[in-house]
């Protein structure tokens, strides 16, 4: 397979897993400005998405669409990473996965938005202006959570440590990103991801989460038991109606 | 406070805006904050129909259109409680009535949303009638309602269109697709006539809204207009509407249709629909989970406050 597609794939999956997670907030958050406020960022995280994918299919010239890499690829095809695929636990584990997602993403997205590949560096240069938004809109509320009762800070100490072993795959470098001129090493953004992410969280009053077991596989397609039912939920209208438009 | 009185009349006698400060009946006040509480709980309320196909829906074009639509709605809910919320009430006393069953919503989010296509008849028939209901509230008496009704119309017309774009892909699409239209229009056909509350002959709040300007029309008169509407347009789509008794009347320019099952109405609007418990619920539990949320919010704000009294001394 073409090392650009695979890479793009790799982008699009996250933020479509990622939207799709977000998007179970809407209507069932704490408050109405944050069903607002979750709703945006999963609209970011479905745009970025369908740019991704859209050009994913254009790299592969295989004349497949956005939605055809979304809705009949299975689940071993789908390269995204673990920690975007978890199920959605309290609101703090929601605003845990935001910051070590997003802070991530907008390293990520700051570096690609000066490659070489212009489709890619375009895609990333607005994203980056979206994502800078979840990162602020998640630290506001790990401050909040973690330095607001003793109640916040339990659940905040326990969505943070829930996730942490699911950090670490996101700085895998693996050679196909070695290879590809374009794509961005992630493990050339871990240091200032882990400086930035201890910030919020010493800030916090949180203790940092400590080194455990890391879990691995999303990028080669290997996932958690979730995402099989995340994707027979997203997939399922379209499958029943096969060739259909909507 | 004669005084104040008179200026009130006089106000709506002109046809013109009262506003928070202005001196206004008591009866006028409890009238809008219950129905401005009653249309921003249905906002939120009506957001869970259609969030129940956000993780299903068929395309990622369709499914970001459908985020952005119930974001929206929960976006009108915001400014319509901040609407009431200038006649002196809170909006956390107006959620509590919601949920301990003490203020409404409209009945027409207590049927379940089973198909696809009821994505698409809600946006058409759904968010028709309410722009048919809401339009004439743009020219409402009360200031802050009026003017939060100019934004909310106009999201709920591009809503509309959407409803009908979906209907019409359907309806030109696999004969299961044309079906799954057409099932749902049997099944919202009805309820959406009901929007407009019962008929003029039995309507209990009419005639004093009228005379406040904050009603401008009948419920009749507004189902009629929303039934001369929308027939043309299932015929557009190719769908049947469900009414055996419809036909136009040449003479008054107007379609004769069977009015609804007003019995129904009353019962849902006494909790007993097929989701009206579903729904409670739901706002009820988001409504607990998040307790601990915005205490934690408080708590936080008071000590950033006090850190900086203290950096102050």
């Amino acid at each position: 397979m073409n090392d650009l597609f695979v890479y793009t794939l790799r982008l699009g999956d996250d933020a479509l897993i990622a939207a799709q997670r977000t998007a179970e907030w809407i209507a069932a958050a704490p408050q109405l400005e944050e069903d607002v406020a979750l709703g945006n960022i999963g609209l970011d995280q479905l745009g970025q998405a369908r740019s991704l994918l859209q050009y994913a299919g254009q790299v592969e010239g295989a004349d497949r669409s956005e939605d055809d890499l979304a809705y009949f690829r299975d689940e071993r095809d789908f390269l995204n990473l673990q920690l975007c695929e978890l199920p959605n636990g309290d609101f703090a584990h929601a605003m845990a996965r935001l910051l070590y997602f997003a802070t991530y993403q907008h390293l990520l997205y700051e570096e690609l938005r000066g490659c070489a590949d212009e489709m890619l560096a375009g895609v990333a240069g607005k994203a980056v202006k979206e994502v800078a938004y979840h990162v602020d809109h998640a630290t506001q509320w790990v401050l909040r959570l973690g330095d607001g009762t003793e109640e916040s800070h339990r659940r905040m100490q326990a969505g943070l440590d829930a996730l942490w072993p699911y950090t670490a795959e996101m700085f895998e470098s693996d050679d196909l990103v070695r290879r590809l001129a374009v794509a961005v090493d992630p493990s050339t953004l871990q240091a200032e991801w882990e400086r930035r992410v201890m910030a919020v969280i010493d800030e916090s009053t949180c203790s940092r989460p400590v080194a455990s077991y890391q879990h691995s596989g999303g990028r080669t397609g290997r996932h958690t038991e979730h995402l099989g039912y995340l994707l027979a939920e997203l997939q399922h209208v379209a499958r029943s109606h096969p060739g259909a438009t909507w | 406070m004669l005084a104040g009185m008179d200026s009130f009349q006089a106000t709506i006698d002109a046809d013109g805006r009262i506003e928070p400060r202005d001196a206004m009946p008591e009866g006028y006040r409890k009238t809008l904050i219950r129905q401005i509480a009653q249309h921003a709980h249905s906002e939120i309320i009506g957001m869970q129909p259609e969030g129940n196909w956000i993780s299903r829906a068929p395309s990622l074009r369709r499914k970001a259109i459908l985020m952005a639509k119930v974001q929206d709605e929960a976006g009108h809910g915001l400014y319509l409680y901040a609407a009431a919320e200038t006649l002196g009430v809170d909006r956390a006393d107006l959620l509590d009535l919601l949920h301990s069953g003490r203020q409404k919503y409209s009945s027409i989010f207590n049927y379940p949303t089973l198909t696809w296509a009821d994505i698409g008849a809600i946006g058409w028939l759904v968010d028709g009638a309410a722009i048919v209901n809401q339009v004439p509230l743009c020219r409402c008496s009360y200031g802050p309602y009026a003017r939060a009704m100019v934004r909310v119309c106009k999201e709920e017309s591009f809503h509309q269109r959407q409803g009908f774009e979906i209907l019409h892909t359907l309806c030109n699409g696999t004969p299961a697709q044309k079906a799954m239209a057409q099932d749902a229009l049997d099944r919202w056909w009805w309820p959406s006539l009901m929007m407009f509350g019962p008929p003029d002959s039995a309507s209990t709040h009419s005639e004093q809204s009228m005379a406040w300007g904050i009603k401008r029309h009948s419920n009749d008169e507004l189902r009629q207009r929303f039934v001369d509407m929308t027939v043309p347009q299932a015929d557009v789509l190719g769908l049947k509407v469900p009414d055996e008794g419809l036909s136009y009347d040449e003479e008054t320019g107007h379609y004769r249709f069977t009015e609804p099952d007003y019995t129904e109405l009353y019962d849902v609007v006494k909790g007993n629909g097929p989701c009206n418990q579903q729904r409670l619920a739901h706002r009820v539990k988001a409504h607990e989970d998040g307790a601990w949320v915005r205490e934690a919010a408080a708590a936080y704000a008071g000590k950033q406050a006090s850190r900086r009294e203290g950096s102050a001394a």
